[in-house]
């Protein structure tokens, strides 16, 4: 692959990263909803483009099975998956965390059922928030592609040794169209070393994985991945510098767009983001002082980074794409509160619920909640969430 | 057991791949098959284990009784996390990326973990053809929870989740018959076997290993917890099984089905049924519905037989 600028589909941009990130093997189940990531690599394996094992599973239950089994071998491993076939693999996806397999999902965020829905949102990726995966949001095709190498570099450095979720867009990415830059396979392999575990499953080395915890071991066993979700910070902020230095294109776990001098912001995650910035922009040309807030790196959480880009602040207008229910508000205002609570200069945070199962969230529907959003902070109504659009 | 001999012992290696020193109850014949198959699969053998009784007994933090790469992932996983380690292998060692080497890749579990939860992705890695071994340690239900019910546990058996009583004989289905549910798969070698006839057990795990392609053996493991019985009887209660046709030793061979053993006397089911707990409520009528049951199945058994031999 050489450097080329293309028109695709974001999803077929992802395989070919996957690809030219030379895997070793892919787990694939076609759960509703489907996307061309894994179909596409079927392509490619079979015309030998990519010498790798595509194991096409009897569930997605199985698929992150068949990823544990393959990355505890050492092999590098990929999969995607999206809404029920995440909460189907649900259970190894928290194994997968804990026992330390640095898995690569594309995570092709959608709602969940019922009513069975196949739209974008955030609710899948927010069922698994506590699995101990290190998880990524992005906003483009670009930054769709790009990831892919830099989770897959995160992951497998010795210092981290956690599975990362590459969280994008369902249909708002998935199946768009759009200019992507690819990387030439050098770039790709300076950037992107052969994969090297210390401890794999092999006779000459015979280790056992995946032992009984009794409750005097537990509490330690959890203590470590803690730890080590933490610890894994520097290497992710490394691993984006140096992808920054080789292709231009630099990403930082909290971005901020005409935020410096914004008396308030509003907050999003994943490709709304684009949407918020033009939003913003007109906004400003009215002599609103307002910026954008992305949050890049959900887990482990910036925090850190996330209270430097907001404290001082007025207010904070933060979208959320899923609900909790009966819960004090959306799930990324509620962790936002807990990290802004008692700390000086903290913004107030007005939270709106938006764009659930695919709803459009148009430039004009942003205009409006931001300006509620400002005039609700201002009269101190901060309470809960309010679920924007909703009809009747 | 016609190539028995009495020098099959000797042949037996004395290596110990699962060790002593795990936490297996007194008498557990599901711990002796799993001796005995690490006796016959060797060093180079990567095994993915369900949850369940032998999980539990030989992992516990920070001990392991395995001698050769062992994982453990879920209850219902250990033929997906198999199929995961077998591709992996076989990638990078196509790839040049780790030396050749044959590697025996082993998926074990329980019934419930074979015949109930993880009948779909052990379905799967059998039909999608990889190169493993499946092993389902039966001991006719989910003894590590405390005895409940499996697809597995035979028609009259009490369970604390089918318990019997007055309006109950206990387990009211027969016994999912799983050695058929993987010929089905047209996979190269199906076997049954029991640790009470170990040179059996070890030649067939031998030769299943060897097959090219998926393979499921499916090993009778006397729980003496479970079954109400001493657990000095286990070895006894093992044979029992055996020699009352309730538990024909036999194996497929690409299809080819072949009886590994048949009783010098054939003993009734009552003679089996006798002194297990879990079967002490049976009537005489009971046990005559199921000696008709176990005769008309050993005669399928040896129909098929005759006509492949």
């Amino acid at each position: 692959m050489a450097k080329v600028r293309k028109g695709i589909e974001v999803s077929i941009a992802m395989a070919d990263a996957v690809a030219q990130a030379n895997v070793d093997v892919i787990g694939a189940y076609p759960i509703t909803p489907q996307t061309h990531i894994v179909e596409h690599l079927s392509e490619i394996v079979a015309n030998a483009e990519l010498d790798a094992e595509f194991v096409p599973v009897d569930s997605e239950h199985s698929a992150m099975s068949v990823c544990c089994g393959s990355a505890a071998v050492g092999a590098r491993t990929f999969t995607s998956t999206s809404s029920q076939g995440l909460a189907l693999m649900a259970e190894i996806f928290y194994i997968a965390a804990a026992m330390r397999l640095p898995i690569v999902m594309a995570l092709a965020n959608r709602s969940l059922s019922s009513p069975l829905s196949i739209w974008n949102d955030h609710t899948d990726t927010m069922m698994v928030r506590d699995a101990g995966w290190i998880h990524l949001f992005v906003e483009n095709g670009q930054e769709s592609y790009d990831n892919i190498f830099t989770a897959f570099r995160i992951a497998e450095d010795e210092d981290v040794m956690l599975p990362v979720a590459v969280n994008f867009d369902g249909f708002i990415l998935t199946h768009m169209i759009e200019p992507i830059e690819y990387e030439d396979n050098d770039t790709i392999a300076k950037y992107l070393p052969a994969f090297k575990m210390k401890n794999t499953l092999h006779p000459d080395n015979p280790v056992s994985m995946g032992c009984f915890g009794m409750p005097e071991i537990y509490t330690e066993a959890q203590m470590q991945r803690e730890d080590a979700i933490r610890r894994a910070y520097p290497t992710i902020i490394k691993a984006w510098k140096e992808w920054g230095d080789l292709t231009g294109r630099y990403y930082h776990p909290v971005e901020t767009y005409r935020s410096e001098d914004a008396e308030y912001c509003i907050v999003t995650m994943g490709s709304y983001g684009e949407t918020a910035m033009e939003v913003v922009d007109s906004l400003r040309e009215e002599g609103e002082k307002v910026g954008v807030v992305k949050i890049r790196l959900w887990r482990p959480f910036p925090l850190d980074e996330f209270r430097k880009a907001v404290l001082g602040k007025k207010s904070l207008i933060v979208l959320d794409r899923a609900i909790s229910f009966g819960g004090p508000g959306g799930p990324v205002a509620s962790e936002l509160r807990s990290a802004l609570y008692n700390k000086e200069g903290a913004p107030v945070i007005v939270n709106y619920v938006a764009g659930l199962a695919g709803r459009d969230v148009s430039r004009n529907d942003f205009r409006n909640i931001i300006l509620e959003g400002k005039a609700r902070a201002g009269k101190g109504d901060t309470e809960g969430f309010t679920l924007y659009g909703l009809r009747g | 057991m016609d190539r028995f001999s009495v020098f099959s012992s000797r042949l037996v290696t004395k290596s110990e791949n699962f060790t002593s020193g795990h936490r297996a109850c007194q008498g557990c014949a599901e711990a002796l098959a799993v001796r005995h198959v690490m006796k016959a699969l060797g060093r180079d053998t990567i095994v993915a284990m369900s949850t369940g009784c032998m999980e539990i007994i030989s992992s516990p933090l920070p001990l392991t009784a395995w001698k050769v790469p062992w994982i453990h992932n879920a209850f219902e996983n250990s033929s997906a996390v198999i199929s995961g380690c077998e591709s992996g292998m076989k990638a990078m060692m196509r790839k040049g990326r780790i030396p050749q080497k044959k590697i025996n890749f082993v998926a074990m579990g329980g019934d419930g973990a074979t015949a109930d939860i993880g009948i779909g992705p052990l379905s799967g890695a059998l039909e999608r053809g990889h190169d493993m071994v499946y092993i389902c340690y039966d001991n006719e239900a989910y003894m590590n929870t405390g005895i409940q019910r499996s697809s597995s546990t035979p028609y009259g058996a009490s369970t604390t989740t089918s318990p019997a009583g007055k309006v109950s004989i206990g387990q009211h289905t027969q016994k999912k018959n799983m050695p058929q549910i993987a010929v089905a798969h047209d996979i190269p070698y199906v076997a049954t076997a029991c640790p009470s006839f170990p040179f059996d057990l070890i030649e067939k795990v031998k030769r299943a290993a060897e097959m090219p392609g998926g393979a499921y053996v499916h090993i009778l493991s006397v729980c003496p917890t479970g079954w109400r019985i001493q657990p000095e009887d286990a070895i006894k209660y093992g044979r029992l099984a055996i020699d009352s046709c309730v538990f024909p030793l036999y194996e497929v061979i690409n299809g080819k089905y072949r009886i590994s053993y048949t009783p010098y006397k054939k003993l009734t089911v009552a003679e089996y049924l006798k002194g297990q707990g879990r079967f002490r409520h049976l009537t005489d009528k009971d046990i005559e519905k199921i000696q008709a049951k176990v005769d008309s199945d050993y005669l399928k058994i040896l129909k098929r037989c005759e006509e492949d031999a």
